[in-house]
């Protein structure tokens, strides 16, 4: 009977005259039950907005609502495209990613091998304490870090570019320092957390070889190359595919608290979901914003599938689904 | 397994051996120290900076800028903050209600629903799972959850529109059946074969030995609401008496005006207002608990991060 169970309903079909729908879910209605919150919650605030979608070929009147707007079709998108809008985010939105996954996985790899080097389990705990702080904090603050720092009249930066005699731009109007500026806090923040789990995957690996390669006569640089490296390498590849999986998303806080709607940086700070955003609550154009965050559905949803299908081709054991 | 790695290094260096350091580990060993060092001092000192800052008179910042040690030492900035301290009492209400009861409820429906979809058992476990999983692939974008939460929920200006989407999300789901299939099946079975239904098992034989599950997936739940002022931006306008923590913060930073509605009637010349210090001290005091929680809290979500790593 207990076998039978485990096995459940797979075993009956085959033996059996296939049970009915209901019977099955009378059998299992308590763990059924047990999903219902969960499910209604998925329901509520994911699935219900799907249809939504529709205004993005809507022109949207707000007191309307989305079922009365005049359909206008392709519209939005059109518009989109020819201005050259949704080209600029898409560029934006890829650049900042991929720095973000490369730089990231380097320097997160880096520290954790390096870590993994310390003999004093205390530095390492400590140093890990002290980098993984940023991860814990809200954009909010880190906004107010940054500004902290490089205000003109009173940042940190500024006033010690200033003693050593040189001359401070005002930082807040030049477009063109941002992209290092965004990119040097999204290290900040994320290289203690990335660093963890890095970190963790080296002191769970199997310490015979390393053992083996030091009775040797390896040195530091060779185990690092012929046996850290080497073990990592799936870890980091499919790390880094569902990386590029999520690539048309965007660190909407970071981005958002550090710009906010200082238009003279738009050029090279805004990605889709702070274009989104702000052409929703500020502008209050809700057509042109659901048409970029469809876009970055549709086509975000194929680069997930198709980063998915590539990793499961390489180790179908690491694949999402 | 993963869990325990993490406290026990398996690397070579932590026994003592014979084998004799040659240069190259020397070399490894001293960028180390050199490059880990600077980064971890990197990583706290814009903080400490806040702190002093907010301990700086105005008038220091506006001569000398930002320091890394209060220039003229002055508790002035917080007396001003605490002078009217409605906003900040009233935000830090709000907040810890918002991150408790969000906290528990959360945690209650993510461990209910991932020992459910872990149980082999259960021929509906795939199907849920992947209808939970297709949200984290697709959605419909800003704009309709929106107009779904406003003009259809009409939950505009209430906290519910905060409270409700941060208590769960797909990953943590994930993460949650990721520590139940570490709990042995044989204590499902023996719940069974003692008759006990499958709601009282995972109550009362399960839920004690998810303690670090709970207690990882809480801190990840806690550190959302605490860190929460995104739906706030969202949903919350100004009609809202007390705003949560991060996005009264936010208001701070942002907005002069609000900043000074939230020392108005404290008899402040406006032109005087002390706008920069207040700005590092609204800060200190809304990140204040984070930081001084941090040490404690820390291990379990390193715990969570490597269990989240074994299988995303």
């Amino acid at each position: 009977m207990v076998s039978a169970n485990k096995k459940g309903v797979a075993v009956n079909q085959k033996s059996y005259r296939k049970p009915s729908l209901w019977h099955v879910i009378a059998q299992n209605k308590t763990l059924l039950l047990m999903c219902v919150p969960a499910i209604v919650f998925f329901f509520v605030f994911s699935y219900m907005p799907m249809p939504g979608a529709y205004i993005a070929f809507t022109n949207f009147q707000y007191n309307k609502g989305i079922w009365a707007s005049p359909f206008v079709g392709m519209q939005n998108f059109k518009f989109l495209f020819q201005s050259g809008q949704l080209g600029l985010l898409l560029r934006n939105t890829i650049l900042y990613n991929l720095a973000f996954i490369v730089l990231g996985n380097v320097l997160q790899l880096t520290f954790a091998i390096l870590l993994n080097e310390v003999q004093s389990k205390r530095y390492k705990k400590v140093t890990q304490s002290m980098m993984f702080l940023p991860y814990f904090i809200s954009d909010v603050l880190v906004s107010l870090l940054v500004y902290n720092l490089l205000n003109y009249d009173y940042g940190f930066i500024s006033n010690l570019v200033r003693a050593l005699g040189g001359e401070m731009p005002k930082v807040y109007q030049m477009a063109g320092a941002w992209p290092i500026i965004i990119v040097l806090v999204n290290l900040w923040k994320g290289t203690g957390y990335g660093t963890v789990v890095y970190f963790a995957a080296i002191t769970g690996m199997d310490s015979s070889m390393l053992e083996a390669a030091q009775i040797d006569g390896a040195n530091g640089f060779q185990r690092i190359r012929y046996i850290i490296l080497p073990t990592l390498k799936p870890t980091v590849v499919i790390l880094f595919l569902f990386a590029i999986g999520g690539i048309l998303k965007g660190n909407f806080g970071l981005f958002y608290n550090l710009v906010g709607n200082n238009s003279m940086l738009f050029g090279t700070t805004d990605i889709i979901e702070t274009y989104v955003y702000r052409s929703m609550m500020n502008s209050f154009n809700f057509s042109q914003s659901s048409a970029v965050g469809l876009f970055q559905s549709v086509v975000g949803f194929f680069i997930v599938i198709g980063a998915n299908a590539f990793v499961k081709k390489l180790d179908s054991d690491y694949a999402l689904f | 397994m993963a869990t325990n790695s993490v406290q026990q290094p398996a690397n070579l260096h932590d026994r003592p051996t014979k084998v004799r350091l040659d240069k190259s580990d020397m070399i490894i060993r001293g960028i180390t120290y050199v490059v880990i060092t600077i980064f971890s001092v990197c990583c706290i000192l814009p903080f400490w900076m806040i702190i002093a800052s907010s301990f700086s008179t105005e008038e220091a910042i506006r001569r000398t800028g930002f320091t890394l040690w209060p220039t003229d030492f002055s508790t002035y900035a917080y007396e001003l903050l605490f002078r009217s301290p409605d906003q900040m009492i009233g935000a830090y209400i709000v907040t810890i209600l918002l991150a408790v009861i969000g906290t528990v409820v959360g945690l209650f429906i993510i461990s209910m629903t991932g020992y459910a979809l872990q149980r082999k058992d259960f021929p509906f476990r795939n199907g849920i799972m992947f209808y939970i999983y297709f949200t984290s692939l697709f959605s419909a974008g800003l704009v309709p959850f929106y107009l779904l939460m406003v003009q259809t929920l009409h939950l505009r200006d209430t906290y519910w529109a905060i409270l409700l989407p941060l208590l769960m999300n797909p990953w943590l789901i994930v993460l949650m059946k990721n520590f139940v299939k570490a709990i042995p099946h044989e204590i499902t079975e023996s719940g069974k074969i003692d008759g006990a239904g499958d709601f009282r098992i995972f109550y009362a034989l399960i839920l004690p030995s998810l303690k670090p599950a709970l207690a990882t997936i809480g801190l990840f739940l806690a550190l959302g609401y605490w860190n929460e002022w995104y739906y706030s931006s969202l949903f919350l306008t100004s009609e809202v008496a007390y705003r949560p923590l991060q996005y009264h913060l936010y208001n701070v930073i942002n907005k002069v005006a609000s900043l000074r509605n939230s020392v108005a009637g404290s008899n402040v010349v406006l032109e005087n207002l002390p706008s920069e210090t207040l700005k590092m001290a609204t800060a200190v005091v809304a990140t204040g608990p984070i930081i001084l929680l941090y040490p404690f809290v820390q291990k379990y979500f390193v715990a969570g991060l490597t269990v989240g790593a074994v299988k995303g």
